[in-house]
């Protein structure tokens, strides 16, 4: 058993690997994401019935929360992947954190923005100081941190390991997020899916809820493997794996 | 179907304007996410095409 983890471990490590894999899989993210969200959407908009207070507003949830939820989840997978990088040194996992970042940020931004027009006419205002919406903006700004520190730093092991110590760090706030609408009741509504109740919606509308969301991860896979083999390539672009790769991309297009 | 029409499915009762900026701020969030890694890959593979044909030289 500790022979094929070391092997799995070896195996994560290696750049044409991870390339060779995330190319295999991406099409089936691709296709099960598109189908899911397809379908959650088309659903989510035409199908499910309005809101009893909310009206057909409530239908921005169908984004929203995915959006949030991802922009978190993406947080602690590229502050896993610092803490991996920087404890195994293993640099595949900080070419996954620093590719991380901008979708997340994408995300954390989708969040805000369609939380913000959503509250307009829920909450008759676009923006309050309220424990979760200033903890996402945080979040954000984290993000920017991390981004802005790969843009800063010339050499690559130094911005790796600020990178993934910011990221680290920062972690404090994804509990805060969560737990927010518990601790502080100001503004945001509690949590509508939990792990130990039912969903507090009917399943009409809470079922195309699910599919978005599992669609937005699938989708966010197809982001992570394109972006992390796109620095491979650079990174590794003096090996023979990379150099017979592009020759056969070039034969295939007629180029050689 | 939840809309009696078309139109009544583009105004969502009066709340049109949030619901579809929403939507239309996704796709276009979305698309960035799809289209940029395309785009650098194209530039990647000119950029290390361009040093090998430098240093062949």
């Amino acid at each position: 058993m500790w022979s094929s983890l070391k092997r799995l471990y070896h195996k994560l490590g290696s750049p044409k690997w991870f390339y060779e894999i995330s190319t295999r899989w991406s099409p089936w993210f691709l296709w099960l994401g598109s189908v899911l969200m397809l379908t959650g959407v088309v659903w989510g908009l035409a199908f499910a019935p309005a809101d009893y207070m909310q009206g057909n507003s409530f239908r921005i949830i169908y984004i929203h929360v995915p959006a949030s939820l991802l922009s978190q989840s993406a947080y602690i997978m590229m502050a896993v992947a610092g803490l991996v990088g920087l404890v195994w040194k293993m640099k595949m996992s900080f070419v996954v954190a620093k590719v991380i970042a901008p979708i997340g940020a994408s995300l954390a931004i989708m969040s805000l923005l369609t939380g913000a027009i959503w509250g307009k006419p829920t909450w008759g205002t676009w923006w309050v100081w309220d424990a979760r919406l200033t903890s996402m903006l945080i979040l954000l700004f984290l993000y920017f941190g991390v981004i802005a520190i790969y843009n800063a730093i010339e050499n690559e092991e130094m911005a790796n390991k600020a990178a993934a110590i910011l990221a680290i760090v920062g972690t404090i706030n994804i509990p805060i997020i969560k737990y927010s609408v518990e601790w502080w009741n100001t503004l945001h509504q509690p949590a509508t899916i939990t792990m130990t109740k039912k969903p507090t919606m009917a399943p009409e509308m809470f079922i195309p809820l699910v599919l978005t969301i599992i669609g937005f991860y699938c989708w966010f896979a197809v982001w992570v493997f394109a972006r992390t083999r796109n620095e491979l390539l650079w990174r590794e672009r003096r090996t023979k794996w990379v150099k017979n790769l592009l020759l056969i991309e070039a034969k295939d297009k007629g180029a050689v | 179907m939840f809309f009696d029409s078309f139109s009544s499915f583009l105004e969502m009762g009066k709340h049109g304007l949030y619901v579809w900026s929403c939507y239309g701020l996704a796709a276009v969030i979305v698309a960035m996410n799809f289209i940029s890694p395309i785009l650098t890959r194209k530039k990647v593979i000119k950029d290390i095409q361009r040093q090998n044909r430098r240093e062949q030289n």
